[in-house]
């Protein structure tokens, strides 16, 4: 199939290119871009005038449910929603039922994705078995099954000898760990301690649960120097840490998530279960240092933290709902909006959801890794056709993914969201096209 | 963004739900401290009964087991007339598994017109009232550490019964803050009535500084907290709290911040002392102060039917 996407503003964030001109596509790949050969001949066009032409998104952290939770999504739901969103690739947590601790389900969930032909699936395995925070897993088997690296997703571990030992595993083999800093014992509330938490009873989870975890994390990467990546920073302390980490030299790289960059704690209004959410949502300084931290690079790449949640398990009282808001599809927009907010150019916005999550993964793509998140000549043509001035309202029940919990719909957050995605191609094959009208 | 709105007000900005004391206008909790004054005369009648609810069914969720609480808004609902139908949940069809929601939908098919709830979880009984028929009231008995809006008006009632007038009034409140339901419910309604000084006495594991935030004076020395006070509200320390994380003993608690003759000696002359009750004698105040001439605390049980008698006749009384 040979694919011909016209006239569009193409975007390359990693080289800076941003000039219009054609993309043309041939068995998966990008063959030229800017002026295409007059003897390419397509089978198929996209009109792309108006529009512009960007990498395929890179979204670090996605669940899909499977397996376990499929009342929450499935991998169909879940990988329809990534493609409807602009993404290409995802990273998916070991959060599952049962984990993913052994070989035999990560290749599982490697083959169906395939099968589904929709966004590539990077799954990340679980460090200790069973999630359990006492064992480790076979690290190399399950990197030869697919996982690109190693976590705990929202189970911290509490046994700091473990977790040393987890990183000087890992690290003999080049593997990197990926870790929510979160205390144990302080990470128990349901919302961040503040005013806020004081006010409506609700249990707090202090900052301190944040950083005492990121000063442990940096003391045994200084210790084993283990690559490590900071999953869901939360708190303005915590940015400033990892900045001084990042100053000295060591081998870390850090994600935040949409929640944690648009809302608040005050967003929680009348026990609002939508935004309950891991890590908590903070105050306004922490949102506004986790903006500026991402603007200036301390803060990698910004994650959907996609997490259906069947209706049954979020229609609960605010500290009984399960955490966790639906992403997938609000990932771009939700990158553009915070890009025109702190005034960032559109390469420079789209760095931080294409190439720069790109760098976080490094050799574990394989050969993926020089072109995955990048428009390449050459290179797999994972990309997306997208509007970043429509403007929309996002209606939960209309979202593909099953789970129809965001704390952005529109009758929560009142916000119109810049972006949309016109069309979605991965390996050169269209997962996605918006219809006409 | 509809569900920015208070969700205990209509459209007209009548109370509809008692959901929590905060983001009342002062105009209606003055209507509920007024209209209490009128009951209150019914309770001294030979027949305690007035017609106003009759028909209403009227059931008591208690998630959480209360005998006290769940008794006085039984008395104040059948002295409304209205048919009370009691329901011990923690030991009924939530034990069987069955959701919130689906236990609420379930009433209301009974053609409940009221559910007074308490819950062990903050917020719960918002999640009822926006599930619920829109015909159907939800007073808040307790939800976790979030509200307990009776017992803040009856303590109001109580305040402006023995002082007349907030304006000019220091009220310090003493003991567990940070578990307590009450007390989030006293500061919200002594600032809305506006009383010269909140205070917060207790320790740091207790009283946190946050709670500067909601416009309060965060006291650690009982001494200073209750000087000069013309209010003083003991809190309950509930038996898990007495030894453990937050503190060492019950006995250390009473050595720091007990209200005894001595620390109350430092209050104005014509302090009162209130307490939600049930009191620890010994724990958080002293024999000699809970049945001394200060102590008002047996009035407060009083007040409090007069309280939820006014709150069920005036929500009752509005629309969605």
């Amino acid at each position: 199939m040979k694919i011909l996407i016209q006239g569009g503003r193409v975007i390359d964030p990693a080289t800076g290119r941003d000039e219009l001109g054609d993309v043309a596509i041939a068995t998966g790949r990008i063959v030229a871009m800017g002026r295409v050969p007059a003897d390419f001949s397509p089978d198929r066009q996209i009109d792309a005038r108006g529009h512009v032409v960007a990498p395929g998104l890179v979204d670090l952290a996605a669940r899909l449910r499977e397996p376990g939770h499929e009342h929450g999504g499935m991998l169909e739901s879940e990988l329809g929603a990534a493609a409807a969103g602009g993404v290409t690739s995802l990273v998916c947590l070991p959060d599952t039922d049962p984990p993913l601790d052994e070989p035999g389900l990560v290749e599982m969930l490697k083959f169906r994705a395939r099968k589904l032909s929709r966004a590539r699936l990077f799954p990340l395995g679980a460090l200790t078995r069973g999630l359990a925070g006492a064992v480790l897993t076979e690290m190399v088997e399950l990197t030869e099954a697919g996982c690109v690296g190693f976590g705990q997703a929202e189970v911290p571990v509490a046994d700091t000898q473990l977790l040393l030992r987890a990183l000087q595993y890992a690290s003999t083999h080049g593997y990197t760990v990926w870790l929510r800093p979160q205390d144990a014992a302080l990470g128990r509330g349901v919302a961040a301690s503040g005013a806020v938490a004081t006010r409506l009873g609700l249990s707090g989870v202090p900052v301190a649960a944040e950083t005492i975890a990121l000063h442990t994390i940096f003391e045994l990467v200084r210790a084993t120097g283990a690559r490590v990546h900071l999953c869901r920073l939360s708190s303005a302390a915590g940015v400033e840490i990892v900045r001084r980490a990042k100053a000295d030299g060591l081998p870390v790289t850090a994600d935040v998530s949409i929640n944690s960059l648009h809302l608040t704690d005050v967003d929680i209004g009348y026990f609002n279960p939508a935004m309950r959410l891991t890590p908590p949502l903070r105050q306004g300084r922490d949102r506004d240092a986790l903006r500026a931290g991402l603007a200036d690079g301390t803060i990698d790449a910004l994650v959907s933290d996609h997490t259906p949640v069947s209706v049954d398990a979020k229609t609960l009282p605010f500290g009984e709902a399960e955490p966790g808001g639906t992403g997938l599809e609000l990932l771009l927009s939700l990158a553009l909006k915070w890009g025109r907010d702190c005034g960032l150019s559109l390469p420079a916005t789209l760095a931080r959801v294409t190439c720069e999550p790109v760098k976080v993964l490094g050799d574990a793509l394989g050969s993926l890794s020089s072109s995955a998140g990048r428009l390449v000549e050459g290179g797999v043509a994972d990309l997306c056709v997208l509007d970043p001035d429509a403007e929309w309202r996002v209606m939960p029940e209309q979202l593909k993914s099953q789970g129809k919990h965001t704390p952005f719909g529109f009758a929560d957050s009142g916000m119109l969201l810049p972006g949309q995605v016109q069309a979605t191609l991965v390996a050169g094959t269209v997962a996605y096209q918006q219809q006409a009208g | 963004m509809l569900s920015r709105r208070n969700p205990q007000l209509n459209a007209h900005g009548e109370l509809i739900h008692l959901l929590s004391v905060e983001g009342l206008p002062k105009a209606v909790l003055t209507q509920i401290l007024d209209t209490a004054g009128t009951f209150l005369s019914v309770n001294d009648r030979e027949v305690k009964k007035v017609p106003l609810l009759r028909g209403k069914s009227i059931f008591n969720l208690f998630f959480e087991n209360s005998t006290r609480t769940r008794t006085t808004f039984e008395i104040a609902a059948k002295r409304l007339s209205a048919d009370v139908i009691n329901l011990d949940i923690a030991r009924s069809s939530t034990a069987k598994g069955e959701s919130l929601l689906d236990t609420i939908a379930n009433l209301s098919a009974m053609h409940a017109d009221m559910f007074v709830v308490r819950h062990s979880e903050s917020g719960a009984p918002y999640l009822i009232a926006q599930h619920c028929a829109p015909h159907v009231h939800v007073i808040n008995a307790g939800d976790g550490r979030h509200a307990h809006p009776t017992q803040g008006l009856l303590d109001m009632y109580t305040i402006r019964h023995f002082k007349q007038d907030f304006a000019n009034l220091r009220v310090a409140i003493v003991g567990d803050i940070v578990h307590s339901r009450v007390a989030r419910s006293d500061i919200h309604a002594l600032s809305t009535l506006g009383v010269a000084e909140i205070r917060a006495v207790g320790p740091k594991t207790l009283v946190p500084g946050d709670l500067r935030e909601m416009g309060v004076h965060v006291f650690h020395d009982m001494k200073e907290g209750v000087r000069d006070c013309d209010v003083i509200i003991m809190l309950r320390l509930q038996n898990e709290r007495m030894s453990g994380g937050m503190l060492p003993s019950a006995s250390e608690f009473f050595k720091s911040y007990g209200l005894t003759e001595d620390k109350l000696s430092l209050a104005r002359p014509d302090c009162i002392v209130m307490h939600p009750g049930p009191i620890n004698r010994g724990v958080e105040i002293d024999s000699q102060v809970a049945d001394g001439r200060h102590s008002v605390i047996l009035p407060q049980v009083t007040f409090g039917i007069a309280v939820r008698m006014a709150v069920m006749s005036i929500i009752a009384g509005n629309e969605a």
